[in-house]
C-alpha cells in the first residue's frame, strides 16, 4: 500500500514538472514576440550626433534662419553653391517661385548639410546617457547631440535618399499601395469564382479532386518560386504588355517589364490559392437550407449563388481576403526576383512605372553596412507593422465576432 | 373559368447560366495553369542549364563557383539543410509543447488570448524576422560564444530566428491534430487513474502522431523555402561548411542575390537560378505531399 501512495506522489511531481515545461515553452513564444517588437522600437529611436558642414551662425550672426526673408535665403544659396547647381535648381523650378519653406529646406540640405556621424539605439540612449554625452564632447567638439525619432513626419512624406537622415518612404508606400490594388483586382474575382465553381458546381470526380489537391500544393510552394514564374511570364514574355509599350505608354523610366503591373500580377498568383481556400470555407459555411429554399421558389442555380450564397458568405470571404492581402503586402522575395528598383526617388506615375515597396526598402536598408540605415529600416518596419496589424487585427476581430454570432444562432 | 397561361414555367434554355459556369470553371483551372507554368518554366530553363553543366556534377560536386564554371549544388543545399534543421530544432519541441499546453492544459480564456498572439507572430513579414536575426540574434550569439567564433553573418542566427518564424505554423497544425483526438480516449485514460501528463503524452500524442508529423514536415518545407531571413543573416557567397557559426549562402539566398542584380537573360548564371528553383520546388513539393498524406490519415481515423 505504501508503494502505491509513493508512486502517486512521484507521478504527480513529474506531472507538475512537465506542466512547467509546457508553460515555459508558451512563455518563450510570447517573450520572442515581445523581444522582436522591442528590438525594432529600440532601433527606431535614440541619440544621434549631428555635425553641420556650415554652422547657421556662419550664415547669419544670430544663427536663426527663420528671421530671414526669402530673398536673403536665395542670396545665401547663390553665395554658397556652385553656378551649375543653382542652374539645375532653377531648371526644376525657378527659385523666385518657390515658397520660403522650400528654399529653407534647400539651404538646410545643401549648405548647412547636417550629417549624423554617430547614432545610438534607444536602450543605449537610456542606459548610457552620460557616457554618450562625454564621448561626444571628446570626439566631436563641433557636434550637436539630439534625441532623434527616426520615425517622423519627414520620413513618411519624403522620397528615398542616399543619406539616411533624409531618407523617406513615400515612394515605397505609393508603390506598395498600387501593387496591392492590382493584386486584389486580379486575385479576388478569380479566386472567388474558382471557389464558387469548386463548392457549387463541381461534382466529386477525378478532375475536381486534382484541382483541389493542386490548390493545396500551390499554397505550399515557396514564394521565391512565384518570383521566378513572374520574372519569366510577366517580365520576359509579356514585357511589351507589362511595360505599356503596346499601349503607346512607353515611359522612358520603365525598364523592360519590371513594373508595378508585373509585381501586382505575380503577387496575385501567389495569394490566389489562399483566397480560394478561404472562400471555399466561407461558401461551405452557408447553410444548405438557404439553397433549398431558393430552389423551392424556382430560382436558378446562379440566381441562388448570386443573391443568397454570396451575400451570406461575403463577410467571411472578405476577412480571408484581408489576411491574404496582408501576406502579399509583406512579401519581399518574389518582388526582388521580379526586379524592384534598388534606388528610386521618383514616385511611380502609373502601373507601367518602375517601383519599390516598403519591404524592399526594409531589406535594402537592413543589408547596408552603415548603422544609421538600420535605424531607418527599423522606422520603416514600424510603419509596415502598423499597417499589417491594423488589417490583421480588423480581420481577426471580425472573424471572431462572426463566429460568436453564428454559434449564438 | 379563365384560361391560365401555363407557358410561364416552360423551361427556357439559359445560355448565360452555362456561360457563367464555364467562366467559373476557367477560374478554377487557373490554378492548374499556374502549376503547369511553374513546371514548364523551371524545366525549360533548367534544361538549358543542364546542356552546359552535367547533372552529375550539379548533384555531386561541393564547389559552387560560377566564375570558374564550377556548379556543384552541395554548398548551397548544405546550408539550406543546416538552417532548416536548426529551425526545426527550435520549432519542433517548442511547437509541440505549446500545442499540448494550448490543447490539454490551457483554459478557454488563456487559449483565447494566446491564439491571436500566435496569429500575429505568423502575420509578421519575413523581412522583419531577417532584421531581427541580424540586429538581435547575431549580436546575442556573438556575445555568448565570442566574436571570434561567430561570424557577422552565420547560419545559426538565421536558423534560430527561422525557428521562431515557423513556430506558429507548427503549433497551430499540431494543436488541430491533438484536438481531433476524441475525448473518449482521454476519459478512458483518466478512468484508469492516469494523470493529465500521462494521458497527454502516452494517449493523446501517440493518437495524433500522424498529424504532428505532418506539422513538422510542413514546418520543414516552409523553412527550406524561406528566403528573406537567410538573405539578410546567413551571408552572401556559397560556402561548404558544417559549422553553423560560419557564413554560408542557401539556395534561396543565392537566387535572391543573383536575380536582384541586373542579370542578362540566357546566360548560365540566369539559367542556374532556375535549376536551383527546380530543386527547391521538388524538395518542398515532396515534403508537402507527404504532409498532406499524413493529415488525411488522422482525419480518416477520427472523423
Amino acid at each position: 500500500m505504501t508503494d502505491f501512495t509513493d508512486n502517486v506522489k512521484r507521478r504527480m511531481k513529474i506531472s507538475s514538472g512537465w506542466n512547467m515545461v509546457f508553460t515555459i515553452s508558451t512563455v518563450i513564444g510570447i517573450i520572442m514576440l515581445i523581444l522582436l517588437l522591442l528590438n525594432i522600437i529600440n532601433g527606431a529611436f535614440g541619440y544621434v550626433v549631428i555635425e553641420n558642414t556650415i554652422e547657421p551662425t556662419e550664415l547669419v550672426s544670430s544663427g536663426n534662419l527663420d528671421e530671414l526673408q526669402k530673398e536673403d535665403l536665395i542670396g545665401i544659396l547663390e553665395a554658397n553653391l556652385s553656378k551649375g547647381l543653382i542652374r539645375r535648381f532653377e531648371n526644376e523650378k525657378a527659385l523666385a517661385d518657390r515658397s520660403k519653406t522650400e528654399i529653407m529646406s534647400l539651404v538646410f540640405e545643401r549648405i548647412i548639410e547636417p550629417r549624423v556621424i554617430e547614432s545610438w539605439t534607444l536602450s543605449e540612449s537610456i542606459l548610457g546617457k552620460k557616457a554618450i554625452f562625454t564621448h561626444c564632447k571628446e570626439e566631436y567638439p563641433r557636434g550637436h547631440i539630439q534625441f532623434r525619432s527616426w520615425l517622423n513626419g519627414n520620413f513618411l512624406t519624403k522620397q528615398q535618399s542616399s543619406t539616411p537622415e533624409f531618407a523617406g518612404i513615400r515612394t515605397a508606400i505609393i508603390g506598395s499601395f498600387m501593387i496591392i490594388i492590382i493584386t486584389v483586382l486580379f486575385a479576388f474575382p478569380v479566386g472567388v469564382s474558382a471557389a464558387i465553381y469548386l463548392e457549387e458546381y463541381a461534382t466529386d470526380n477525378r478532375f475536381t479532386r486534382f484541382i483541389q489537391v493542386n490548390i493545396y500544393n500551390l499554397s505550399g510552394v515557396p514564394s521565391i518560386i512565384y518570383g521566378l514564374l513572374g520574372l519569366t511570364v510577366f517580365v520576359r514574355w509579356m514585357g511589351p504588355l507589362t511595360s505599356g509599350i503596346i499601349f503607346g505608354l512607353n515611359d522612358p523610366s520603365t525598364s523592360n517589364g519590371r513594373t508595378i503591373l508585373s509585381a501586382g500580377l505575380t503577387l496575385g498568383l501567389l495569394i490566389l490559392p489562399i483566397i480560394i481556400i478561404n472562400a471555399q470555407e466561407a461558401i461551405r459555411a452557408v447553410p444548405q437550407s438557404l439553397r433549398q429554399a431558393g430552389y423551392g421558389v424556382g430560382a436558378t442555380k446562379w440566381q441562388i449563388i448570386w443573391s443568397h450564397v454570396l451575400p451570406n458568405s461575403m463577410d467571411r470571404i472578405l476577412t480571408g481576403t484581408i489576411l491574404a492581402v496582408s501576406r502579399a503586402i509583406g512579401e519581399t522575395a518574389p518582388i526582388v526576383v521580379i526586379g524592384a528598383s534598388t534606388f528610386l526617388s521618383v514616385d511611380p506615375s502609373n502601373i507601367f512605372s518602375k517601383f519599390t515597396t516598403l519591404p524592399i526598402q526594409i531589406y535594402q536598408w537592413t543589408a547596408r553596412p552603415q548603422p544609421e540605415f538600420r535605424h531607418v529600416a527599423a522606422a520603416a518596419i514600424l510603419v509596415l507593422l502598423a499597417m499589417l496589424l491594423t488589417m490583421n487585427g480588423f480581420a481577426i476581430f471580425t472573424r471572431n465576432r462572426l463566429n460568436r454570432k453564428r454559434s449564438a444562432n | 373559368m379563365a384560361e391560365i397561361d401555363m407557358n410561364w414555367y416552360k423551361p427556357r434554355p439559359k445560355y448565360h447560366e452555362k456561360f457563367i459556369q464555364w467562366f467559373l470553371l476557367f477560374c478554377a483551372a487557373v490554378s492548374i495553369f499556374i502549376t503547369l507554368g511553374i513546371i514548364l518554366i523551371l524545366g525549360k530553363e533548367s534544361l538549358l542549364f543542364f546542356k552546359e553543366v552535367s547533372i552529375v556534377e550539379f548533384l555531386t560536386s561541393t564547389k559552387w563557383q560560377p566564375m570558374i564554371e564550377e556548379f556543384g549544388v552541395w554548398p548551397l543545399l548544405n546550408s539550406t539543410l543546416t538552417t532548416s534543421f536548426i529551425a526545426m530544432a527550435v520549432a519542433a519541441p517548442l511547437g509541440l509543447f505549446v500545442a499540448i499546453y494550448l490543447s490539454e492544459y490551457a483554459t478557454d480564456k488563456v487559449r483565447g488570448t494566446l491564439k491571436p498572439i500566435l496569429e500575429i507572430l505568423a502575420g509578421i513579414p519575413t523581412v522583419v524576422y531577417g532584421y531581427f536575426a541580424l540586429t538581435f540574434m547575431t549580436p546575442l550569439l556573438r556575445l555568448i560564444f565570442g566574436a571570434d567564433t561567430v561570424d557577422i553573418y552565420n547560419t545559426a542566427s538565421a536558423g534560430l530566428v527561422m525557428g521562431i518564424l515557423i513556430l506558429p505554423l507548427v503549433t497551430s497544425i499540431t494543436e488541430d491534430a491533438l484536438k481531433a483526438v476524441p475525448y473518449s480516449l482521454r476519459e478512458a485514460s483518466f478512468g484508469l487513474g492516469a494523470t493529465k501528463l500521462e494521458t497527454s503524452l502516452s494517449v493523446v500524442v501517440p493518437a495524433a502522431f500522424s498529424g504532428i508529423a505532418a506539422a513538422f514536415i510542413l514546418g520543414l518545407s516552409r523553412a527550406v523555402g524561406e528566403t528573406m531571413i537567410v538573405a539578410l543573416a546567413a551571408g552572401a557567397g556559397p560556402n561548404f561548411t558544417f559549422n553553423p557559426f560560419e557564413a554560408a549562402e542557401t539556395l534561396t539566398g543565392y537566387i535572391v542575390r543573383i536575380s536582384g542584380g541586373d542579370i542578362s537573360y540566357n546566360t548560365v548564371d540566369y539559367n542556374s537560378i532556375f535549376a536551383l528553383g527546380l530543386l527547391l520546388f521538388l524538395i518542398t513539393l515532396t515534403l508537402n505531399i507527404i504532409s498532406r498524406r499524413l493529415v488525411r490519415k488522422y482525419q480518416e481515423v477520427y472523423d
